[in-house]
């Protein structure tokens, strides 16, 4: 009876006796209910809740999008910190201070939270404050859809926080090969709660790969023909490509292993007739997309800082279009590469290596077509610059090293080492990271109204990437020792020194974080100074430039006419931005409380999945389903914003004075977003 | 001290440094760069030889980032500028053409080391190759010596410039035999048969490692690789023959249970079968034997 | 009969006002997540393809399988398809009436596929053939029960749409999801056809 209403759960999940966890979840509990105690005392909740829980605009969505990844972060880098200092500890007769069990949640922990919780939600963030404004849209393809897609993603990283406290978290790595993550060798719930974390956050990546496929397609501004499309947009593009031809595979891969340990099935068991190999296989032809997938849209920004910082047209526009293209084709051809080791024959081996090693060719060509965008340009050191520049120079050394691991011969000497783990946080940190913070600082004012401190923003730079070379570049060496990955103890007194440096290489980059943290309080304590007031705070090229910001809810007044590339740097020199214009109504999404609430019901289902609650699944699945129901019952899903008040909107807008950021809550932003009919 | 000046300087001087450091008498630490064995010694030329095909366009690339960076940074006003300047064939037709050339000659190297060094490839010797079956359990390594009727549990024993046939599974999760010193890694995996060859030229004691984490006592799991004069080899086998521990039923059924940091052991073997017992568990119940040197996982796929 | 209803356009929009074209946008995004379920499908297939040989020690499909049985559980799901374009035809011609006397015989056919499906897989597990037999019965029941699911969410969708219909008549919105309704029904005809050769004829055959 117990275990009908229980399941699994039993108050002997929570883990008392690891100090180290329980100090974290009180502290956090305590952070969470201060929070939102404040919240309370200033009245803000249904401001919340009405105004960006429920709200299916673009931009909210994406900056709810972007602080998840930020909160993330710190998340996935404690873990990172703690990795090191037991590393850095561990030696000979030192222990270092985690148990295994817990060392191997972290690095599991780590892993799964840095690709699907940070890089995946920041980027997607990103995309969504950006392309509509950038393509002149008036929103994305299907707002309510969007919703959905964060709701999803938000709850799957809520349960794995919750990982922390209740039961634990996959202790069998990021990647979860079987026949480890089998139930035989691990009944918890730690991989349940890996296998569910992801599996529906996939289902919303999947919804928003197509939602911003059709937006790219289908609503671009008349004249934006694809080869004039900015080059965010079409990394964007290739990039949810790459997302709707990789996802399902994860979604089959978790699925069968699902399978295996609910309902004792044998796909990738060791008796019964499973096969491991089918799990490598599955999970890699997502997985390897799957990098491109996080590093495409940092591309596509270094191309747009570039371009915009050093007042030059992007080089080799066209050759940066069919090297995105090239890369996402080959994306699919290399999966094998992640294991070479485990015995395929030489031809294979030798197909899978040069195929991964032709990917260089295409990234090359960008990494010198930045360059040359650089060359005789007005270079403009701003953060984003740096952070762009940083990048260029540092994933050389990564793109030299992955080259290096796609050879067969010396895979065998370097798979699964500290050499590895080397090659990859230097591909995924500045590829794909240090663009998403130059993102951040590009697209930050026109988000917010105001600037980024720059001073702030420069010290952050320096510190993380000076911590980066002090942190990684002893794991080559380490690898190049025969140091193996994911070591919770060794007896080798010459890998500790390098370890000890790259803990120092940690701390530094630590030091970056909160140069971060001190930027976001010093700009907004300092908006006023840091204002912008011109919408184009930059002297920008591309359309999200050309409006007000913050944008009002519907973006463009005036959907434009595009006829060059760089379509508002053409609109400038023609001075045709400033006319006066004829206003039209405009249809609007409505805000829908159905997105939280399939977020909740997800969590839940989640949730009554890990522990084995039948009845609260069935509930929640059901739930689903009545929200689905309800929905397409709904006939009011838009309404109309009449001339007169869009008229009002703009010349609010545009009037300095009565311009206010989002922070405020103050009477622009009712005007701007509840879209009441006006007095 | 003074060992703490080389990852220091290295890392901020950044890879090439202690590369250099090593290279040319670098202690055994560095083992991937001193290797003790004929395969490990190709794999190192290999590793060094596209690491430098590599660096001859990115060392470029990097030099030219900084010195276009500073060039044409806003406050210098004497360098050109052209705002409106984004094609040139001749640059784009460089920038295509060189690194498809440097992929070309890795993609050749590839292709050549891919066969020539494939774990499944046998060394071609006077001396007859040995045979040892390596099985991975939790969390130890079982070694054992079809032709001598021994095994030995985390301390690998082989004579020098004898061939050694390593024939590996897994009684447990997926495992990967790894050697540094004499080169190769290959997975071992429950059910299937994985092969890898190597030898070792020089007598002397080499570490060898799980590299593929699996599970609680995974940092344990290393072994010793102890290489010998074929005399002291077949020495040491006698001794381990007449040693007194066996290995039967009992001992095996205790040994297969999970343990971490397990010492060396040395058994003569009563199980004669004991390596394709261990395989067969799962693969009398299967009929697909994926593992041969021939289909690969990609095969399995496409069926 | 084509009456004076707002053309349908499917794949092609105005561009003057984009996001007016609510219909196409939404068949194109549909059509796009048919693509991902391909994929999703494609890679049960290859599950199924290297499994379908390790039998364990248990049954093979030849022991199985009972050919004539799901001829007819196809034959209902082909007919079904049948008739959901027939719905679709009374659709266009704003009939109401026949569009749901269609509608309700797709899900009768429907529900009589997936009752076949049900019986056949409870006839299996029964005799201890279930999914946990063997890698080939866990690939074959996933890849199979995957279909079902798919058919049972297509039948509560037809559902759901009849009571629309009966609510509301044949509106704009409506019609865009029985295009999409539509859509997926053929759709999951296809996913039939492959699975009813390649799993059960060749099932059999080998």
């Amino acid at each position: 009876m117990e275990e009908l209403i229980f399941g699994r759960l039993t108050l002997r999940e929570i883990p008392y006796d690891n100090p180290i966890i329980m100090a974290t979840l009180g502290g956090s509990t305590m952070l969470l209910l201060c929070i939102a105690f404040l919240i309370w005392y200033h009245g803000k909740w249904s401001y919340l809740w009405k105004e960006w829980f429920t709200s299916v605009d673009h931009k909210r969505i994406g900056i709810m999008y972007v602080v998840l990844a930020l909160i993330m972060l710190l998340r996935g880098f404690a873990d990172a910190l703690l990795m090191r200092t037991q590393q850095a500890l561990a030696e000979g007769s030192a222990q270092g201070y985690l148990p295994p069990d817990h060392y191997n949640q972290i690095f599991s922990a780590h892993g799964t939270i840095m690709i699907i919780f940070v890089a995946m939600p920041f980027f997607i963030g990103l995309m969504n404050i950006v392309v509509p404004l950038q393509i002149g849209a008036r929103d994305v393809a299907y707002p309510f859809l969007n919703s959905v897609s964060f709701w999803l993603t938000a709850s799957s990283a809520a349960l794995v926080m919750l990982s922390l406290g209740l039961g634990n978290f996959s202790h069998a790595g990021w990647s979860g090969y079987p026949p480890l993550s089998e139930k035989h060798y691990s009944p918890g719930p730690g991989v349940d709660y890996w296998i569910w974390g992801l599996q529906l956050g996939g289902v919303g990546t999947l919804m928003t790969g197509i939602n911003f496929f059709v937006t790219i397609l289908r609503l671009r501004a008349p004249g934006m023909t694809l080869m004039k499309m900015p080059i965010f947009s079409w990394t964007i593009l290739v990039t949810n490509v790459l997302i709707m031809l990789a996802f399902p595979a994860l979604t089959v891969v978790l699925a069968l292993l699902a399978l295996d340990r609910y309902a004792g099935m044998h796909f990738f068991t060791n008796h019964g007739g499973g096969n491991l190999m089918l799990f490598t296989n599955l999970f890699w032809i997502w997985g390897h997309p799957e990098v491109y997938i996080v590093i495409l849209p940092a591309f596509g920004i270094y191309s747009e800082v570039a371009a915009t910082f050093s007042r030059k047209r992007l080089f080799g526009y066209t050759s940066m279009v069919y090297a995105s293209v090239a890369i996402a084709m080959l994306s699919f051809m290399v999966w094998l590469h992640h294991f070479f080791t485990m015995g395929a024959g030489a031809n294979v081996n030798a197909f899978f290596g040069i195929a991964t090693m032709i990917i260089a060719i295409p990234t090359g060509v960008k990494v010198f077509n930045w360059l040359f965008t650089f060359y005789r340009g007005r270079i403009e050191f701003t953060t984003p610059v740096l952070w762009t520049l940083g990048f260029i120079v540092t994933f050389c050394i990564g793109g030299m090293t992955g080259v290096l691991l796609a050879v067969p011969g010396a895979d065998f000497e370097l798979h699964n080492s500290e050499f590895l783990i080397a090659h990859f946080h230097n591909m995924l940190i500045p590829g794909a990271l240090f663009g998403y913070f130059a993102g951040y600082a590009y697209w930050f004012p026109k988000v917010f109204g105001f600037k980024l401190d720059e001073v702030w923003g420069k010290r952050a730079f320096w510190l993380w990437i000076v911590g980066f070379y002090l942190a990684f570049m002893p794991l080559y060496a380490l690898g190049f020792m025969g140091m193996p990955r994911r070591l919770l103890h060794y007896d080798n007194s010459h890998w500790q020194p390098y370890l000890v440096v790259a803990l120092g290489g940690t701390l530094i980059i630590f030091g970056g974080i909160l140069c971060q943290i001190l930027q976001l309080t010093f700009s907004i304590r300092n908006r006023a100074q840091l204002r912008d007031e011109t919408g184009d705070p930059w002297d920008g090229r591309t359309l999200e430039w050309s409006i007000p910001s913050p944008p009002p809810a519907y973006n463009f007044a005036r959907i434009p006419q595009i006829h060059t590339r760089d379509a508002f740097h053409s609109m400038k020199k023609q001075a045709r931005h400033a006319e006066e214009v004829d206003y039209e109504a405009i249809l609007l999404p409505r805000s829908s409380s159905l997105g939280p609430i399939m977020g909740g019901l997800t969590f839940v289902l989640g949730f009554s999945l890990v522990w084995y609650l039948w009845w609260s699944a069935i509930l929640a699945l059901a739930g689903l389903l009545g929200c689905v129901i309800v929905r397409s019952w709904d006939e009011h899903t838009e309404e109309e914003l009449s001339a007169q008040e869009v008229r009002a909107i703009e010349t609010a807008l545009r009037h300095p004075n009565a311009s206010v950021s989002y922070a405020e809550g103050l009477p622009i932003q009712k005007l701007t977003f509840e879209r009441h009919p006006l007095p | 001290m003074k060992k703490w000046i080389i990852p220091w300087t290295g890392a901020l001087l950044l890879c090439p440094s202690w590369l250099w450091a090593c290279t040319g008498n670098c202690g055994d630490q560095w083992a991937v760069l001193t290797p003790r064995g004929m395969i490990a010694s190709h794999e190192k030329t290999l590793i060094l030889t596209a690491l430098g095909l590599m660096l001859l366009v990115v060392v470029p690339v990097i030099v030219m980032t900084f010195l276009f960076a500073w060039k044409y940074r806003a406050s210098n006003p004497r360098a050109d500028y052209a705002p409106d300047w984004d094609h040139s064939t001749l640059i784009e037709v460089v920038v295509w053409t060189i690194p498809t050339l440097i992929v070309a000659v890795l993609g050749y190297l590839v292709w050549i080391s891919s066969h020539t060094l494939s774990p499944y490839r046998s060394i071609v010797s006077k001396q007859p190759p040995l045979e040892v079956q390596v099985v991975a359990m939790d969390w130890k390594w079982l070694f054992i010596y079809p032709e001598w009727h021994i095994a030995t549990v985390n301390q690998l024993v082989i004579p020098t410039g004898v061939p050694v046939h390593f024939s590996l599974t897994s009684d447990a999760v997926m495992s990967s035999f790894f050697i540094p010193q004499l080169g190769g890694q290959i997975y071992a995996m429950a059910g299937m048969k994985t092969h890898l060859h190597l030898i070792a030229d020089q007598p002397g004691v080499f570490q060898g490692y799980n590299t593929q984490f699996s599970g609680q006592g995974f940092s344990g799991m290393m072994f010793e690789t102890v290489a010998t004069s074929r005399e002291a080899f077949l020495e040491w086998v006698h001794q381990v023959q007449t040693g007194g521990l066996v290995l039967d039923r009992i001992t095996f059924t205790a040994l297969e249970k999970p343990s971490i940091n397990e010492p060396h052991r040395l058994y003569s073997l009563a199980l004669p079968d004991l390596f394709d017992n261990i395989l067969s568990q799962d693969t009398t119940l299967r009929t697909m034997t994926m593992m041969s040197p021939s289909p690969a996982p990609m095969a399995a796929i496409e069926d | 009969m084509i009456t004076a209803q707002p053309p349908l356009v499917i794949g092609n929009i105005e561009r003057e006002h984009p996001e007016h074209d609510s219909v196409g946008l939404a068949t194109f995004g549909f059509w796009l997540y048919l693509m991902t379920d391909c994929v999703l499908f494609a890679a049960l297939f290859a599950t199924y393809a290297v499994l379908h040989q390790n039998f364990a020690g248990g049954p093979t499909g030849k022991d199985l399988f009972d050919i004539p049985y799901v001829f007819v559980e196809t034959l209902c799901l082909l007919l079904s398809s049948t008739t959901a374009g027939f719905a679709l035809l009374s659709m266009q011609r704003q009939d109401r009436i026949r569009l749901l006397y269609w509608l309700g015989l797709t899900v009768l056919l429907g529900m009589g596929f997936i009752g076949m499906e049900i019986h056949e897989f409870i006839r299996l597990m029964s005799a201890g053939n279930g999914p946990q037999r063997s890698g080939f019965l866990s690939a074959f029941f996933t890849l199979v029960g995957t279909h079902g699911l798919h058919v049972t969410i297509g039948l509560l969708w037809m559902i759901n749409m009849i009571l629309q219909i009966r609510r509301r008549g044949i509106t704009v919105p409506i019609q865009s999801r029985l295009i999409r309704l539509s859509l997926f029904w053929h759709f999951l005809d296809l996913i039939w056809i492959g699975v009813f050769t390649l799993v059960y004829l060749m099932g059999v055959s080998s």
